[in-house]
């Protein structure tokens, strides 16, 4: 396995705070991972970092061996990454299908069938197919947040990144996501940011521990349940702040 | 043939035919109202569609009618070079201000451009000499001739104001459903995640500002050329907000509504004048008794309400 994804020493304050510090992070082509820590533990930041959405005061990303630290977000975007967002954030006035279709056509361009089919494929992965000609602000929450991976499915991504994608969604809805992601692993990298202990443990090749903007555990998901120190970090006890 | 070209060759075909029929009172109107619309579609493309609201698009406009109007006035150059000139001119200036103005965003680009096109304007009161400032200058009838026609006769006029405005009518039905204009819709509505799939949002801005500059360019030299004076006031605050009005009674992001919001604001005033000299208050309650009971403008009900998919 190569990686697809390395940060080196990155960091972001916020007013003399430290939100992220020098965190070496390295992601393997292929992988699903889980980046978890307590609220405030930087993931926000940190993710906001790799897309480019917010600049590091120090450090470096780079993407598939390239250096894209000075590149602006839809560059990167360009390159091939794909980022949904925590709050979900679809052109609320359009269809689904017209979402899907922006999507796909910054890659397929002025090609109409294949912008056709390729959002049909992407809205019935989801399960939005019969949604289709639905304005994305009349879908339900839960739809809405499939649309989002839906938008970037159509962008055939190598890495994806998912922000807490399972926010708000109901059990049913959780399952057919988990089948979607697994399904999806044969063709992407995933990195997901998730709240969801369920999700996490049952999706995760490996596992990322943020807590208080440094990596505090890596590991298998079964690793990380044994860590102590991510327990502490969760449970919030004394020999965390140690 | 799909029902939105239908309609939109309808209307075409409709203004064609009204040439041959109308009074001369309605004749001379319409010609001018259809020069007028072409501004108002240009901005439609930047206001309606893109969701950039400029406020001094006048600029655009007056340098359309300036790159024209003074080649005629100074040069023997002819009607058609200085048509190709105010387009040049609006596309320039597009591209300058678009790199500084597109740096800001909401009611700080409002400013911004407002501030723009006041430059614009009192550099035309600066060099009075050459630009007669407030005064204004005719275009002389006899440089207004294109391949032996009169662009001063009333007949010429209208054709020619009708095939102008046809071809940006139809360039803006053509637009807005190619792939970028798609885009300038999503930025519109969300600009940031248009970003995170991936478009350069600020070079397409810029994009969508100089097609709009360069067509409202164009019924800037049209104006110019058709009706033969070049004035200072075409580059007033007035004529940024003129634009604005019109796309907003007519239905901004339509491409019909333009022309629509141009015909109903022409004659909202000339039928209001003929009742009373307070013509303003008649047109104002009007505009308000619109803007209560159909915020979206006259095609944005029409869509709203029995034709979702009218472009």
């Amino acid at each position: 396995m190569s990686a697809i994804l390395e940060t080196r020493g990155l960091s972001r304050s916020f007013r003399g705070l430290q939100a992220v510090h020098a965190v070496d992070f390295t992601l393997e082509r292929g992988e699903i991972r889980a980046l978890i820590g307590p609220n405030g533990a930087g993931k926000t930041t940190f993710v906001s970092m790799l897309i480019g959405r917010l600049a590091p005061d120090a450090g470096t990303v780079a993407f598939e061996g390239r250096d894209i630290t000075a590149l602006p977000d839809h560059a990167r975007v360009a390159r091939g990454m794909a980022y949904t967002f925590q709050i979900t954030s679809v052109f609320s006035r359009l269809t689904a299908a017209e979402n899907v279709a922006l999507a796909a056509r910054r890659r397929l361009g002025t090609d109409r069938a294949a912008v056709a089919r390729e959002v049909a494929e992407a809205l019935a992965r989801t399960g939005l197919g019969d949604r289709a000609e639905v304005a994305a602000e009349d879908l339900s929450y839960g739809h809405q947040r499939l649309l989002e991976i839906a938008m970037g499915l159509a962008q055939r991504p190598r890495l994806m990144i998912l922000d807490e994608p399972t926010q708000g969604l109901a059990e049913s809805e959780i399952a057919a996501f988990k089948a979607l992601i697994r399904d999806l692993a044969a063709e992407t990298t995933i990195l997901l940011i998730e709240h969801n202990m369920g999700v996490v443990m049952e999706l995760a090749d490996r596992i990322t521990v943020l807590n208080f903007g440094e990596v505090l555990a890596e590991g298998t998901p079964a690793e990380i349940h044994a860590d102590p120190r991510v327990q502490d970090a969760y449970l919030g006890t004394e020999r965390a702040h140690a | 043939m799909s029902r939105s070209l239908a309609l939109h060759l309808g209307l075409v075909a409709l203004l064609l035919a009204l040439n041959f029929v109308l009074p001369p009172y309605a004749h001379g109107n319409l010609a001018r109202v259809m020069t007028l619309a072409i501004y108002a579609i240009g901005y439609n493309i930047a206001f309606g569609y893109t969701g950039l609201l400029s406020l001094g698009h006048a600029m655009f406009f007056a340098a359309g009618m300036y790159g024209a109007g003074l080649l005629l006035r100074f040069t023997e150059a002819g009607a058609l070079p200085g048509f190709a000139l105010g387009l040049i001119c609006g596309a320039g200036l597009a591209l300058a201000v678009g790199l500084l103005a597109l740096r800001t965003a909401g009611v700080s680009f409002m400013i911004v451009t407002l501030m723009f096109s006041q430059a614009i304007y009192l550099t035309i009161l600066y060099f009075g000499a050459y630009t007669r400032g407030d005064e204004g200058f005719v275009i002389d009838s006899a440089a207004r001739v294109v391949a032996g026609f009169d662009l001063g006769d009333s007949g010429v006029r209208y054709l020619v104001a009708w095939a102008l405005f046809s071809a940006a009518l139809m360039f803006s039905l053509w637009l807005v459903n190619r792939p970028t204009g798609r885009v300038f819709v999503a930025i519109r509505e969300n600009e940031p995640r248009a970003r995170l799939l991936g478009y350069d949002t600020f070079r397409l801005k810029l994009q969508a500002l100089v097609i709009s500059a360069t067509i409202s360019a164009a019924s800037g030299a049209a104006y110019g050329l058709l009706f033969g004076y070049a004035g200072a006031s075409f580059a007033g605050v007035q004529y940024s907000i003129f634009p604005l009005l019109w796309v907003l009674l007519g239905g901004a992001g339509t491409v019909i509504g333009p022309f629509l919001g141009t015909l109903f604001m022409f004659y909202l005033i000339d039928l209001s004048s003929g009742i009373t000299d307070a013509y303003m208050l008649i047109a104002g309650v009007t505009l308000i008794g619109l803007t209560l009971f159909a915020p979206q403008g006259i095609a944005g009900e029409i869509r709203r309400r029995f034709w979702r998919a009218l472009p």
